[in-house]
């Protein structure tokens, strides 16, 4: 008879490796959280878009490779469902502010807004291919060669995209120009939602903190 | 501060510390979301999921 642990890292996962997964799946939640705020630029919709994630992550478990990088591989899918909602969000209307009034969960964590907020609406500002690149080696610490796996696209070009974002960035702060807003939704829009978002993230300690 | 007429010496240096202020701001905002509490609404799901979403299993 084969060696039956052999047979299980090829064919289906086991129920044990299941809930080994789903331990996982959970505890790579903050960072789901933080690659979809980061990428969308929005409180509201971010929460649900990492909710999307971990669904789908699940639906689709038996072609996770072990072994391999579960949170590069939930970034890939976070990213994938992150465009192919924003295409239709956008063209539609903005997120499901319904759903997403049940996702509030302010907490303390961002309490230096004042500086933070200027990065962050820059980085809004940032043609979406360098956007990600940046959160990705720059704020996600991955390796230039896994951001490219989850980009899907060479290494050569993140390696690019990055070396682009931060000059824009910082091009984008220090003043040299302003914001672009050519490439967002209606005028401005996506500026004006993240700084209204900031400015309810700021202070803002006590009231509704959760566990 | 007038930047634009500093050296090329001191202009590489601002520019680095400013590219690293930056980075550090980058990774500061991503982190303050990770560092956030995780809502219930995430452990609910992956509970919800156990149960429902997974017709090929059922808990043994």
């Amino acid at each position: 008879m084969m060696g039956r642990s052999a047979m299980d890292r090829t064919t289906h996962s086991t129920s044990h490796s299941d809930d080994t997964f789903k331990e996982e799946l959970l505890s790579l939640v903050p960072y789901l959280r933080a690659f979809a705020r980061s990428l969308s630029g929005r409180h509201e919709g971010a929460d649900d878009l990492a909710q999307e994630t971990l669904v789908k992550a699940w639906q689709s478990r038996s072609s996770y490779l072990p072994g391999t990088n579960l949170k590069a591989w939930l970034f890939t899918i976070l990213r994938n469902q992150f465009y192919s909602e924003r295409r239709r969000a956008w063209r539609q209307e903005p997120w499901d502010s319904e759903k997403a009034a049940n996702l509030h969960s302010y907490s303390e964590s961002q309490t230096a807004a004042a500086d933070l907020s200027d990065i962050a609406r820059a980085l809004q500002a940032l043609p979406s291919e360098q956007r990600e690149a940046l959160i990705l080696v720059g704020a996600g610490g991955f390796a230039y060669e896994e951001a490219a796996k989850i980009i899907n696209c060479a290494v050569g070009t993140v390696k690019s995209r990055v070396a682009r974002g931060r000059r824009a960035l910082m091009a984008l702060l220090d003043g040299d120009e302003q914001l672009p807003m050519s490439d967002r939704p209606p005028e401005g829009e996506a500026a004006r939602e993240i700084l209204s978002q900031l400015d309810r993230l700021a202070p803002h300690h006590g009231g509704d903190k959760r566990r | 501060m007038s930047k634009d007429k500093a050296p090329i010496t001191d202009k590489a240096r601002y520019a680095r510390l400013r590219r690293e202020a930056i980075g550090q701001g980058l990774r500061r905002l991503y982190d303050g979301v990770v560092h956030e509490p995780v809502p219930d609404e995430f452990m609910d799901l992956l509970k919800k999921i156990d149960e429902s979403a997974d017709p090929e299993r059922s808990p043994s």
